[in-house]
């Protein structure tokens, strides 16, 4: 239905008039009873709807989407629990400034408040969690709404907005006229603002530090700086450390990357943070996760934090210079001023903090038996030369793949990073495979976390969807084990967990599965996952006890880890090499 | 330390909530808020006063812009400025007090609105310790007070400043220049005699 007309529709086809408008061509959900105006009319749509088995993969998977294409994820579900249901997926979304437009149908406007059947408050209760949210009661109002919803999902730091439509609001009918429906001019942020004076403080500091290092965050990505951060770090032989979400903002091999920051981030990355004169923070927001105790962090340095979000300066760390804007735009602004830099001194320091930390690595040691997630994860990365794009939950396997995987791309990592969300990987790779169809994709998740979100298996089966997943299966809830084991005198209260056979599970959903055991099993198994067009399932049956390391206990200073064990306890015959 | 912001906001349903709810998560008690008309057409203006360290300024002028319904934010606090509240006051009376309390009112420039047999009601308008200078002759004269409503603090920047949201929403006169922006952090000598807040005695009368 061509959107330049001014037509008069229904409520109900206003929302797909104005989504097709938007660009959008998939949506996520769920029907019910509030919302059934809208799927009524979703026959006269060219867009495609994904039927999710919970409205909690519904967002995630809308996110993962958003994630891996840079465009904007849309869900929909109905009123009462169907909305609820998406709270987690809205959150997730938030923490990790993801673009998602939630739609939500919602009873009749005579009845709003009054506890109808399937009614709830659904803007009151997700408004901490979304960037915005709009009640929308009468079909004139949907295009202009549903349009500015896109706008401030997708400006500024992005985040999820929740669009609650009543049924009675998609009965009737308005006039329609995309373009009249457009968001109006807005005055410019009084806060956003980077004044020259700005950059050419940054700029001096830059050129005069003698230890100085980039952290690269998700606002890298995010504001497509990629090429403008390499260039600051290649002509001034900047070093640059990644966040979590930061991984693949710049390429894993390049010399200049030392790896992940933060509380599993390697020893020479969280030493070079402590021994850095100058942090130069680009789209990243000084995490706990990432900085251990404050008191101590990163003393020697003075700090540039370039961000696009004001409420981010100082708030957990002081700086010297904050520059506000989008990344991309700073730097463009920044680099100019920036010359050629002789870094040699401070790199080679780093190589020698690296000292024999690199090589004492898990990975390297040879097989004895034992299969470990590292070795699952260094496998996988090889046997997809790197190429893959891979979502995971949260947890040990979470933290072993941002190890171990090698990331080159952006966007080719997606997992919930703020809000730590079980049962995330799984939708958020139906969401990616979506966005991106000839993208080799890979869930890897814990054997906790899969059983969170697994009935999405008839997800991938009904759409017909090409998803390898790998479960990191150790019996345990991990992370938790982990933290027991060292915080809580190896209480290992609630977190043994008993799983079904995840092969005859994956079977019974018409997914090909196979489980491995052993490490030379594990390239092949890989290898018939990619081979096997459509769905693979395969249960890494993992060592039980193993530990993430290296590991900043929360509240201790960055460099104060607990180090990998120079030979794993549990390797037995194992050198070290 | 206390803060005072002036927010001009939306006036849509539900938009009290989530300036409130910002508070709320940071929890950040707040201690006025005043809400009414402003200058321009469906927009609000809110005066909110809240107790928080001294740094916390900068968050949460910085998080209200955060909130699509917020136009603009001004930490007032930070520039010379007239601040008002208006009070209505019920205090109890007998024949015996009631010339005295009179009498009072007259000091303070605040008026009688109400008479009845046994209470009148004040109404007074004015800076905060006014108020509280009155409040404060009542019960040190053993007027029992019976009721006290305050509307909280509203506050108007000095001078020339004018409300930016005329040039945020493209008001013509500010794109012409006519409307101007000045940082006031100190005004000329004279202007600042000129509108003075001491209009009345503070404290004791």
């Amino acid at each position: 239905m061509s959107t330049q007309e001014h037509t008069r529709l229904t409520g109900a086809e206003i929302i797909w008039a104005t989504l097709e408008g938007e660009g959008v061509r998939e949506v996520f959900g769920y029907p019910g009873g509030a919302i059934l105006p809208a799927y009524d009319a979703l026959r006269k749509f060219p867009i495609r709807h994904i039927l999710v088995r919970h409205e909690q993969s519904a967002v995630h998977m809308a996110d993962g989407y958003a994630r891996a294409s840079g465009r904007v994820g849309v869900a929909i579900a109905t009123s009462g629990p169907g909305a609820t249901n998406m709270v987690t997926g809205i959150a997730t979304a938030m923490l990790d400034s993801i673009p998602v437009v939630c739609i939500t149908g919602q009873v009749g406007s005579k009845v709003l408040g009054t506890d109808a059947f399937q009614e709830v408050d659904i803007t009151g209760i997700t408004l901490p969690v979304t960037k915005h949210n709009y009640v929308v009661t009468r079909a004139e109002d949907i295009a202009p709404v549903l349009r500015d919803a896109f706008r401030v999902a997708n400006s500024g730091r992005p985040g999820p907005v929740l669009v609650d439509i009543t049924k009675d609001a998609q009965q009737a009918t308005a006039e329609f006229d995309f373009a009249a429906a457009a968001p109006g001019k807005l005055g410019a942020h009084p806060m956003l603002s980077v004044a020259e004076q700005g950059i050419a403080e940054a700029a001096e500091l830059i050129l005069t530090a003698k230890r100085p290092l980039i952290l690269a965050g998700h606002g890298i990505i995010q504001s497509g700086a990629m090429s403008q951060v390499r260039a600051l770090a290649e002509r001034a032989q900047i070093p640059v450390a990644c966040t979590l979400l930061g991984l693949g903002s710049f390429p894993a091999s390049h010399k200049l990357n030392l790896g992940m920051m933060g509380m599993h981030g390697e020893s020479w990355v969280n030493h070079s943070i402590q021994e850095a004169d100058l942090l130069i923070a680009c789209g990243m927001r000084f995490d706990d996760r990432v900085t251990g105790s404050l008191a101590t962090y990163a003393p020697k340095a003075k700090k540039i934090h370039i961000d696009i979000d004001p409420s981010e300066i100082n708030k957990n760390v002081a700086v010297q210079v904050s520059l506000i804007g989008d990344l991309a735009t700073v730097l463009d602004q920044l680099l100019p001023r920036i010359r050629t830099r002789d870094g040699a001194a401070w790199l080679h320091s780093i190589d020698r903090m690296k000292g024999d930390a690199a090589v004492r690595d898990i990975k390297n040691l040879p097989d004895n038996g034992h299969l470990y997630a590292a070795h699952v994860i260094n496998d996988l990365w090889h046997a997809t030369s790197g190429d893959a794009l891979i979502t995971t939950d949260v947890g040990q396997h979470q933290m072993w793949e941002a190890q171990y995987y090698k990331h080159e791309q952006p966007r080719s990592l997606i997992t919930s990073g703020g809000l730590g969300t079980m049962g995330f990987a799984l939708p958020a790779a139906i969401g990616a495979k979506i966005a991106c169809p000839g993208k080799e994709v890979w869930a890897i998740a814990g054997d906790g976390g899969f059983q969170m979100t697994s009935p999405e298996l008839a997800t991938i089966v009904q759409e017909k969807l090409d998803i390898n997943i790998a479960i990191i299966n150790n019996g345990y809830l991990g992370m938790i084990r982990q933290w027991q084991e060292t915080f809580y005198e190896k209480n290992y209260e609630c977190s043994p967990i008993f799983s079904p056979d995840f092969v005859k599970l994956a079977e019974a959903f018409g997914i090909r599965a196979a489980a491995v055991a052993t490490r030379s099993e594990v390239m092949k198994t890989v290898e018939a996952a990619r081979t096997h067009k459509g769905p693979f399932l395969i249960n890494f049956m993992v060592e039980q006890e193993d530990t993430v390391y290296p590991m900043i206990v929360p509240g201790a200073a960055l460099h104060e880890m607990i180090r990998r064990p120079s030979a794993n306890p549990l390797i037995e015959t194992a050198s070290d090499v | 330390m206390q803060h005072t912001f002036v927010a001009y906001v939306e006036d849509k349903p539900g938009v009290l909530t989530r300036v409130a709810s910002l508070f709320r998560r940071l929890n950040i008690n707040i201690s006025s808020v005043t809400v009414g008309g402003s200058e321009r057409p469906n927009i609000s203006r809110m005066t909110l006063v809240a107790d928080a360290p001294p740094a916390a300024g900068h968050r949460i002028m910085a998080s209200l812009y955060k909130l699509e319904n917020v136009v603009q934010v001004d930490d007032v606090g930070r520039f010379s400025s007239v601040s008002r509240e208006l009070a209505l006051i019920k205090v109890a009376t007998t024949p015996k007090t009631r010339s005295r309390i009179f009498e009072l009112v007259n000091v303070f420039r605040a008026r009688v609105v109400d008479l009845a047999p046994g209470s009148l009601m004040i109404e007074i308008t004015g800076s905060e310790s006014k108020i509280e200078g009155l409040l404060q002759v009542l019960n040190e004269n053993e007027d029992r007070v019976l009721e006290i409503s305050r509307t909280g603090r509203m506050v108007m920047r000095r001078g020339h400043h004018t409300s930016r949201v005329l040039e945020a929403l493209g008001d013509v006169e500010s794109q012409n220049g006519a409307v101007s922006v000045p940082m006031v952090d100190a005004l000329p000598e004279e202007e600042e005699t000129l509108h003075n807040d001491s209009d009345l005695p503070h404290q004791q009368p």
